[in-house]
């Protein structure tokens, strides 16, 4: 192994109450399966002092359904848990099927996945990469290498599952010193490489929140290898339909295009109140993929992943098509 | 004395099998004797900078750190090539790439050998990057090798075979296409590594992941002024190396001048970074060719002009340069030919040698064009190659002795086991079927530097109680050598692979084979062993006869015993016949070795492309593309391959599924690309190569043409299988789609740009319309080998 992790204090609080009191002190990063954060350390795009994990507090694990009917899933539940759970909508065992590998969703878990950082192909490099290319803003530099001129971070939300709670209008609790509260998930994210969580360093995510699931909803990633690879654009959607099959409600949210999940409002708006015609989806597709600023900083050119934006959009909107019976 | 074969062709698993699958087989990273220093190496993270001081006193004075040298303790050069000495173990005064070498220490911790490297202060000053063909062809930037401005070239070939002025002149249809083979890496799973100790009697050892021990020996002597009887180089079993292991490398050298200064075992390991830099992958390569062709597809003429992007330093890149031009005329008969190339040098990792060297680059070239003039022509893939196909035992027109060859039945095969014929142009939409061909060597005809001593050498041992020992230096890289090895001796001998002792790859026990490259091994040391065998069993034989008071023509040598022909009960047991031949003629030690024949034609570069024998292949590959997205699927691969005689089916059959992996990563996925100066991504998340998931089946089929002077019959199939895929991929997609990916990799989003261009009436193509304008030096015109017809 050439590649060591630095030095740092790992805490295994075995309740909540504990773990809390462990994030007030601002040098403590919580760890959950580590697939995202352990790498990050490696290669020493940060170096945390003191890691919390959340292992060993065991409320924070398993899926159940409570009072209400709505699906709870605790943040240390592994995403392999998730992909065969017959529990959660189906729409997001799905989407957890393809995350990464078989053994990164053996030990990723969905409040990790909830609170991936985002990702550029100038930050998520080598430290002797990252000095010869010259540390970009989110690595502490001066500048966002992919638009030198601005004065913000491009980097990207790569998260397969955020798409697909926001699409199902989930909530998250996140729990802190000050006390619980539960925000609907798309109020987590902000579109900003660096700031792009909406919490604060010492709130911990405790569970997934999932509304009792009466929309058709899917999930479509494009990726070149059927394994391994982040999404190079991700579209959630969801809809209801009244019996002449015209959508009554409709979330498009598009993933892995901006530093946070977008939502497709025109194109939402465009199709309630009607049938998901060919036509229909099109032009959503197209309204959908308009406002999308994709930037050279994954995978494939930019140019490319706008022009998937829209494809992916229509297969989203055409998996929401009714059939006759 | 003859036999029926009873090992050779069998399908029997690797001899180390066991070893390898248990996690015994120890590889060169775990090895840790007592007291291993972990050695590191700092590197550079710029382009093309002069280096005006290193500042070493910090990092000396941080405990726990035992030495640390920089350039200046390593002055002299080296490198692959007797024409190209242009490395320094550390650089000195001058770095040509972001991730050469600079300064290593050696600590007793990991994380000591780090920290003390960033304490080490390099001095540098900027220079301007030359990274792109253009700017190295500019006379007006800095020179990466030499002092002053100029162009940054490292060599050309000119070459005329035939009259090509006159083979165009007699053709009904030309075609001039520009291609792109974008430059890929080796990318094996085992990161290189070396360990190294110095012992108290100043001998020095080097364990290392390479495929070349006998090169590296000879690097340390020079390198470290050293007598090479006290160096002793040992290639470790081998995760892989694909001809990323096959220079010697800073690593190696450092690692040993720590452990001289230490006096301490010194480990270094590569991550997987660092394996990116090191690189020595396939070139890039710009092409142009222009091919005549008569109207029933007879191709009159071809030039062949290749540009190679080299990176930093030449490595294999004279030969590199050669290879993308020597070998267009072994699958096909071209009887006017002309090739002019080019290799610059750019501030980049340099690139080498990788399986089908500087061959898999104008193979995609040649075999696209070839589908493309078939459709010109009104004809079909398959007939516009077979109207041109190189025949057995006949001389190419740049002095390639071709023996035997079976790749008609190669086409024969996979044409008929993939129904190309009713499905090329007939599948429904997106589906797509492709063809190609390809040719390798058997070896290269030449040893890397000049001696007229054998290519090979083999050595038997047998001990009282039967036991043989094979001696051999070839390099196991996990193609089965040593396999193959145990395999043809033991069919000479009359017994078992698994009964065999096998010591490779170890300068001190044993003789001299080059190297694990050119696909070499089966053939040479192969040839090596048989007549080392031979000479064995005759000595046995002929004690057993006088014994049994027979002759020898009349016993064979089979499943243990050496026996009366047609009477497998008769005679005695090995064991027993090596007591009477040690008794009847003292110690039983032979040796073989293998010399290839002359074979290089009479003109400066001839050295590269001749080989004592050729394979063939032939491939189809059935796609289906998205053409949404671009996303191409493999569903299916046929290849058909020339082996001579598969030694071993088994393993034979893995080389060309293995082929087949690579060339599909080659031709859809896998791009060493660079954002200026900067690797884009030196990591296996964004070096994408296909997993499990994107495998096609692979239907493999093995044609044994038996070579005359193959062991056995035997030629390669380390490398051959690869060259033809690639370009049956591009086929295939123009067959899906109607779109023309010029230019490899073929990723989606150029499949997607082609079929938008197509949509507005554009050319339905992605790939380069232009090579740079460069005058090659004057044409070498060669004589076309006695007797061989230009018309
Ligand atoms: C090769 C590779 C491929 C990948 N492919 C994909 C992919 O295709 N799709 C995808 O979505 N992801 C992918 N990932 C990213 C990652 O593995 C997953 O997103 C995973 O779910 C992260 O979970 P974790 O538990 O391992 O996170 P960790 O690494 O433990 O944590 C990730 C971040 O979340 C924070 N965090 C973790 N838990 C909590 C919590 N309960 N409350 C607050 N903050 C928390 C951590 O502090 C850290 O900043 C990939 C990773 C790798 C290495």
């Amino acid at each position: 192994m050439t590649l060591r992790l630095p030095a740092f204090e790992l805490l295994t609080p075995q309740t909540l109450e504990a773990a809390v009191a462990m994030l007030a002190d601002p040098a403590a990063t919580i760890i959950g399966g580590g697939t995202d954060l352990l790498p990050k350390m490696k290669r020493r795009q940060v170096t945390p002092p003191t890691v919390v994990s959340l292992r060993g507090i065991t409320e924070m694990s398993g899926i159940h359904t409570d009072d209400e009917g709505r699906c709870v899933i605790g943040a240390s539940t592994v995403l392999e848990q998730i992909a065969i759970s017959t529990v959660v909508p189906p729409v997001l065992a799905a989407a957890a099927r393809q995350v990464a590998s078989p053994q990164i969703r053996n030990t990723a878990t969905i409040g990790g996945n909830l609170c991936l950082d985002t990702r550029c192909n100038y930050i998520d490099m080598p430290e002797l990469w990252r000095q010869a290319s010259g540390h970009c803003l989110k690595d502490g530099g001066e500048v966002c290498w992919i638009a030198p001129k601005g004065n913000r971070c491009w980097a990207i939300s790569s998260s397969d599952l955020v798409p697909v709670a926001i699409a199902l209008d989930c909530s998250v609790r996140l729990a802190s010193r000050d006390g619980d509260r539960v925000i609907p998930i798309e109020d987590l994210y902000q579109n900003d490489g660096i700031a792009h969580q909406t919490m604060s360093g010492d709130e911990i995510l405790v569970e997934l929140l999932v509304p009792r699931c009466d929309v058709r909803a899917t999930y479509r990633k494009l990726r070149r290898r059927d394994s391994i690879d982040f999404p190079l654009v991700g579209v959630a959607a969801a809809a209801r339909f009244d019996q002449t099959k015209t959508c009554t409600s409709a979330r498009i949210i598009i993933g892995a295009v901006a530093s946070a999940p977008l939502r497709a409002t025109d194109a939402e708006r465009l199709i309630v109140g009607r049938k998901l015609t060919e036509d229909v989806i099109e032009e959503a597709a197209q309204l959908a993929a308009r406002p999308v600023r994709t930037q050279d900083n994954t995978d494939m050119g930019s140019r490319y992943r706008k022009w998937m934006t829209s494809v992916y959009v229509s297969r989203a909107l055409r998996d929401l098509v009714v059939e006759d019976a | 004395m003859s036999a029926e074969r009873t090992v050779v062709g069998r399908r029997l698993p690797r001899v180390d099998a066991m070893l390898q699958t248990t996690g015994q087989l120890l590889y060169a990273d775990d090895l840790n004797p007592p007291g291993t220093l972990v050695g590191r190496q700092l590197r550079s993270p710029h382009a093309h900078a002069l280096i005006h001081r290193i500042d070493t006193a910090r990092a000396a004075a941080l405990p726990g750190v035992k030495a640390v040298i920089t350039g200046s303790d390593l002055p002299i050069t080296f490198g692959i090539l007797p024409v190209s000495q242009d490395e320094h173990a550390l650089a000195l005064n001058k770095v040509r790439h972001i991730g050469e070498p600079v300064a290593a220490v050696a600590a007793t911790d990991a994380e000591t050998a780090q920290r003390a490297l960033a304490l080490i202060d390099v001095h540098y000053e900027l220079l301007p990057e030359i990274v792109t063909l253009e700017q190295a062809l500019a006379d007006d930037q800095p020179l990466i090798h030499g002092d002053g401005t100029g162009q940054n070239i490292d060599r050309t070939a000119a070459l005329e075979f035939g009259d090509v002025d006159e083979g165009f002149a007699a053709a009904d249809h030309t075609r001039e296409d520009v291609y792109l083979f974008g430059g890929n890496t080796h990318a094996a799973l085992e990161t290189h590594a070396a360990l190294a100790t110095y012992g108290a009697d100043g001998k020095l050892t080097l364990w290392s992941s390479t495929q070349v021990p006998h090169y590296v020996h000879r690097t340390l002597a020079k390198v470290l002024e050293l007598p090479a009887a006290r160096i002793r180089v040992i290639a470790t079993p081998s995760g892989g190396g694909f001809g990323g292991k096959t220079d010697p490398f800073s690593h190696e050298l450092v690692a040993a001048k720590l452990a001289m200064l230490t006096g301490s075992p010194v480990k270094i390991n590569l991550s997987r970074e660092e394996v990116f830099y090191a690189h020595r992958g396939r070139h890039p390569v710009l092409m142009w060719v222009k091919t005549g062709f008569e109207n029933d597809g007879r191709i009159t003429a071809m030039h062949f002009k290749s540009f190679l992007d080299g990176g930093g330093f030449g490595s294999y890149g004279a030969a590199s340069l050669y290879y993308t031009g020597a070998m267009q005329t072994s699958t096909y008969r071209i009887p006017n030919y002309r090739f002019e190339g080019l290799r610059v040098f750019t501030n980049k990792p340099a690139c080498g040698p990788k399986r089908g060297h500087g061959t898999p680059q104008p193979r995609f070239a040649i075999e696209s064009q070839l589908d493309q003039a078939a459709a010109d022509l009104g004809l079909d893939p398959v007939t516009i190659r077979l109207r041109n196909l190189i025949e057995p035992f006949s001389m190419t027109v740049n002095h390639l002795r071709i023996t035997s060859c079976g790749l008609r039945e190669c086409i024969d095969e996979v044409v008929k086991a993939s129904d190309f014929t009713s499905k090329h142009g007939r599948l429904p939409a997106g589906k797509g079927i492709g063809l190609a061909l390809g040719s390798y060597l058997s070896g290269a005809g030449l040893p890397i530097y000049f001696n007229k001593m054998p290519q090979s050498e083999v050595q038997l041992k047998v001990d009282r109680g039967g036991g043989v020992t094979v001696y051999s230096m070839a390099a196991d890289i996990g193609q089965g050598s040593t396999t193959m090895l145990a395999t043809v001796v033991a069919e000479c001998l009359g017994l078992e692979p698994g009964d065999l002792t096998m010591v490779t790859a170890d300068t001190d026990l044993t003789p001299v084979d080059l190297g694990s490259y050119s696909s070499r091994v089966t053939f040479m040391a192969g040839n090596a062993a048989v007549e080392a065998a031979t000479k064995l069993r005759t000595r046995i034989v002929q004690a057993v006869a006088d014994k049994l008071e027979t002759v020898p023509e009349d016993l064979v040598a089979a499943a243990g015993r050496i026996s009366i022909a047609g009477d497998p009960n008769s005679g005695v047991s090995w064991a027993e016949a090596v007591v009477l031949a040690t008794a009847a003629s003292g110690p039983l030690v032979e040796s073989g070795s293998y010399t290839a024949p002359k074979l290089a034609g009479p003109y400066k570069g001839s050295g590269v492309g001749i080989s004592p024998a050729y394979s063939f292949s032939a491939c189809v590959v059935e796609v289906d593309c998205d053409a949404e997205t671009g996303i191409v699927k493999v569903d299916d691969v046929w290849l058909a391959h020339d082996i001579g005689t598969a030694i071993n089916p088994l393993l034979s059959e893995g080389q060309v599924e293995g082929g087949v992996y690579m060339g599909l990563g080659e031709a859809l996925f896998e791009e060493h690309s660079f954002r200026g100066a900067l690797h884009r991504g030196p990591s296996l998340l964004d070096y994408k190569m296909p997993t499990t998931l994107e495998m096609p089946r692979v239907h493999t089929f093995l044609i044994e043409s038996e070579d005359p002077e193959g062991p056995f019959g035997a030629k390669e199939v380390g490398q051959g299988p690869l060259l033809p895929v690639i370009p049956a991929v591009a086929n295939a997609i123009r067959d899906a789609l109607g779109v023309r990916i010029d230019e490899t990799p073929i990723t989606p989003d150029k499949i997607v740009a082609a079929l938008r261009a197509a949509g507005r009436r554009e050319p339905a193509r992605v790939g380069p319309t232009t090579v740079p304008k460069f005058k090659f030096p004057d044409l070498i015109r060669v004589a076309p080998p006695e007797g061989f017809t230009t018309s």
